[in-house]
């Protein structure tokens, strides 16, 4: 079977808006587990058993289940309850019901990779931040969280790395991102084995490509 | 003079672990009081339970007439006037020299940028490393680092100065610089505590000389006395004297 890549250039600008999607999903969705994911590390660490507990239990939970049923189940079931809740049927749309599913589903990985990166930093930082009179969220803020990030950098974007990869389980929902759009494309013209070869080897160059960066980056830091 | 820290019937426990015992003590304004004892006697986390990074079950301390382990204290606010300087320097790795003597002056006290900046860069140079206000603490030694400790601390003008163990972590060589401001700190009059193993420093500096141990303290009494006739020691103050004066 001969391959014919020559009708991918002009479906490259469709192409171009579903890498927009899939890379606007993967920035909200990181910066938004990210924070969720910090929240839920703080509490897990907090003297507070009830709190902690919670915390433990979501991430546990998150963990222990598919992200494309967390996916399935936000488009699904988020938009009946809230129409239970606020009595009218307004649909909060696949790209949404995506983020919060993402950002609620990563924040789970993020908090254990934030969590390691504040215990890594020394009860002695704390107490200093303390002794100065900073209160304890000065201290996390000012203090514990810069150190812990500039350590846990490379963790938290090789985690974004998969992030990206697992963004392609929109399809289920609709969504059109970068592989869905690279499908259907392929499936207008009748080539769908050059256009998923063609997503295929864009994933990899962008992610490969990341991922040696990141591993710099490592380095760097590391010296 | 007035009792500007007081510790009294001070308990505390780990678990089952009892580490303090009723320890009754205190400092008065100006006065430089050390606190010595072999390790594990509880000496560091007696002055942590003064600015309540350690807290206590039992007993009651005061400073400046305010009870550190009233649930009701405003702890932040009282720490913010109570200098400490750590074993291991504790300086703020990833901010520069300037940004960890101006950080609490801007954020816990509310001065400004300049006026922080500038307070940082005299009392810099009054530890004798205005050369240095650019650097990141990684870039000096540990002797520098605990200079800068101790201008951080000073930066937020502080009613009293609490040392836990200055010098434990420094090489030999590094001692005296640190020495040599606190000595200076106290000869201007500054309440200060120190937990510390230097009996020189303790023998031409302090007032008073604690001697702690297993969690209670031993001996309370006037540097000269402390010192001076040493068959007036009780015996596990004699032990560790001996043991650290042949030296």
């Amino acid at each position: 079977m001969a391959l014919d890549f020559s009708q991918i250039i002009p479906a490259l600008p469709g192409l171009a808006d579903g890498m927009a999607l899939t890379l606007k999903l993967l920035v909200m969705a990181v910066g938004g587990g990210v924070v969720l994911g910090t929240l839920l590390a703080l509490a897990r660490l907090s003297d507070n058993a009830l709190l902690s507990r919670l915390a433990k239990w979501y991430v546990n939970y998150f963990r222990s289940i598919p992200l494309l049923l967390v996916i399935s189940w936000f488009y699904l079931v988020v938009p009946m309850v809230l129409s239970w809740i606020t009595g009218d049927l307004t649909p909060v749309g696949a790209f949404t019901s995506c983020l919060v599913a993402f950002v609620m589903f990563e924040a789970a990985y993020f908090s254990e990779i934030v969590r390691a990166g504040i215990q890594s930093i020394s009860r002695g930082q704390i107490n200093a931040a303390y002794a100065l009179g900073m209160t304890y969220s000065q201290a996390m803020r000012l203090v514990i969280l810069p150190q812990a990030f500039r350590k846990m950098m490379p963790l938290l974007l090789q985690q974004s790395i998969i992030l990206f990869q697992d963004t392609s389980l929109v399809y289920a929902v609709g969504l059109m991102d970068f592989l869905n759009t690279a499908r259907s494309k392929g499936d207008v013209v009748g080539l769908p084995h050059e256009f998923l070869l063609f997503a295929g080897a864009v994933y990899f160059v962008i992610s490969f490509g990341a991922s040696q960066c990141v591993k710099r980056l490592q380095k760097r830091l590391a010296v | 003079m007035s009792a500007m820290i007081s510790i009294n019937n001070v308990s505390k426990w780990y678990g089952d672990f009892q580490v303090l015992t009723d320890c009754t003590t205190g400092v008065k304004k100006g006065e430089v009081v050390v606190v010595c004892g072999p390790s594990g006697s509880g000496k560091s986390t007696l002055i942590k339970c003064v600015n309540a990074l350690e807290p206590f079950q039992k007993g009651e301390i005061i400073v400046d007439g305010i009870s550190v382990g009233d649930p009701k204290t405003d702890l932040p606010k009282l720490r913010s006037r109570v200098g400490m300087v750590f074993q291991h320097f504790e300086l703020f790795p990833h901010l520069s020299i300037t940004e960890n003597l101006a950080i609490a002056q801007v954020k816990v006290l509310g001065r400004s940028q300049e006026e922080a900046r500038d307070k940082g860069l005299k009392l810099l140079d009054r530890v004798g490393l205005k050369a240095h206000a650019h650097k990141f603490p990684g870039q000096l030694s540990g002797g520098q680092q605990q200079r800068v400790a101790i201008a951080r601390a000073l930066a937020m003008d502080p009613i009293a100065m609490l040392f836990d163990e200055p010098t434990s972590a420094l090489d030999p060589e590094m001692i005296n610089e640190v020495l040599d401001v606190m000595t200076e700190l106290a000869q201007e009059g500054m309440t200060m505590m120190c937990v510390t193993h230097e009996m020189g420093f303790a023998r031409r500096v302090a007032h008073r000389v604690i001697f702690m141990d297993k969690g209670a303290i031993v001996e309370d009494c006037d540097k000269d006395a402390f010192f001076g006739d040493i068959n007036a020691r009780s015996e596990r103050a004699r032990q560790f004297l001996s043991k650290i004066l042949q030296h």
